[in-house]
């Protein structure tokens, strides 16, 4: 399973990889600091799951979703919203942009596992 | 010019203790009194500031001595840290980031709406932060086994006159 994360601070990267990494999801992982820069690492390489922050420079995870979300290509793509935007109206525009789950920073390896086991239908 | 208010300060007195605490083993203690800012230039070696925008505006700023900053991000990354290098900057950003986020949901629950903006990083021993002109400022330390660490909270409402 390939899974990419983007986000524009590189010690959050590394802990979603270590993340990843721990729970089982560790085997393929592409990263990216920001949307641009994930789209044009998206238009070479399929993903099976996409891990994004919000705020980030150049292109932020809102926008980045609904370029994602206005391609058929990725209707089968889960996105997961990883970012510390918790506010009750943050949670409810990122899921109207197309976002599948969302995790609140700082997390847990297991809200995190939780959530890709979610979005990938292995849980009720 | 108006002081802070306390309601303005409290949710990052708060979110403050719930992250640091989630994401270190360190126990932290709010030290008292807390410092009215004429000028802020700190006494610390490293500081996160993020931008406040929207219904209050300013500043909040994360500042750490070496040692103390070393630990904390040692426990939120997983990996011991011996140096404050690029990554380590980028880490105390990121905890600048969670704090901030934290205080945006808390003031979202008492329907005070505000934006954060992406961390800043400043690096040097009595390093300054600049808070915009007739915004009180307010230094809240705090102090660990670890060594002490301070937010720094600039802010007023949007709609005060200046």
């Amino acid at each position: 399973m390939r899974i990419i994360t983007v986000d524009d601070s590189s010690t959050m990267r590394r802990i979603i990889k270590n993340t990843l990494k721990k729970i089982g999801y560790g085997d393929d992982i592409l990263e990216a600091e920001n949307g641009r820069e994930a789209l044009d690492i998206l238009s070479t390489k399929d993903v099976d799951i996409i891990i994004t922050d919000w705020n980030m420079p150049i292109m932020d995870g809102l926008t980045f979703v609904k370029r994602i979300r206005s391609d058929s290509k990725y209707d089968d793509t889960p996105i997961i919203m990883v970012t510390t935007e918790a506010a009750k109206e943050d949670i409810i525009a990122a899921l109207q942009s197309g976002v599948n789950n969302y995790v609140v920073k700082p997390f847990t390896p297991d809200v995190l596992k939780d959530k890709i086991e979610t979005v990938l239908g292995l849980k009720d | 010019m108006a002081g802070l208010n306390v309601e303005w300060i409290n949710p990052f007195i708060e979110a403050t203790y719930s992250i640091i605490e989630t994401v270190s083993t360190i126990k932290i203690e709010m030290c008292k009194p807390l410092k009215i800012k004429e000028e802020n230039v700190t006494g610390y070696d490293v500081s996160g500031i993020i931008g406040i925008t929207g219904e209050a505006v300013g500043s909040i700023a994360l500042s750490f001595h070496r040692k103390t900053a070393l630990k904390i991000v040692s426990d939120f990354t997983g990996e011991e840290v011996m140096g404050i290098d690029n990554d380590t900057m980028d880490a105390i950003g990121e905890l600048t980031n969670l704090i901030a986020g934290r205080a945006k949901k808390i003031f979202s629950e008492k329907n005070i709406r505000i934006k954060i903006s992406i961390p800043n990083i400043i690096l040097g021993k009595g390093h300054t932060i600049n808070a915009k002109k007739n915004i009180p400022s307010i230094e809240i330390p705090f102090k660990s086994e670890e060594g002490n660490f301070a937010i720094l909270v600039s802010l007023k409402s949007n709609s005060e006159q200046t």
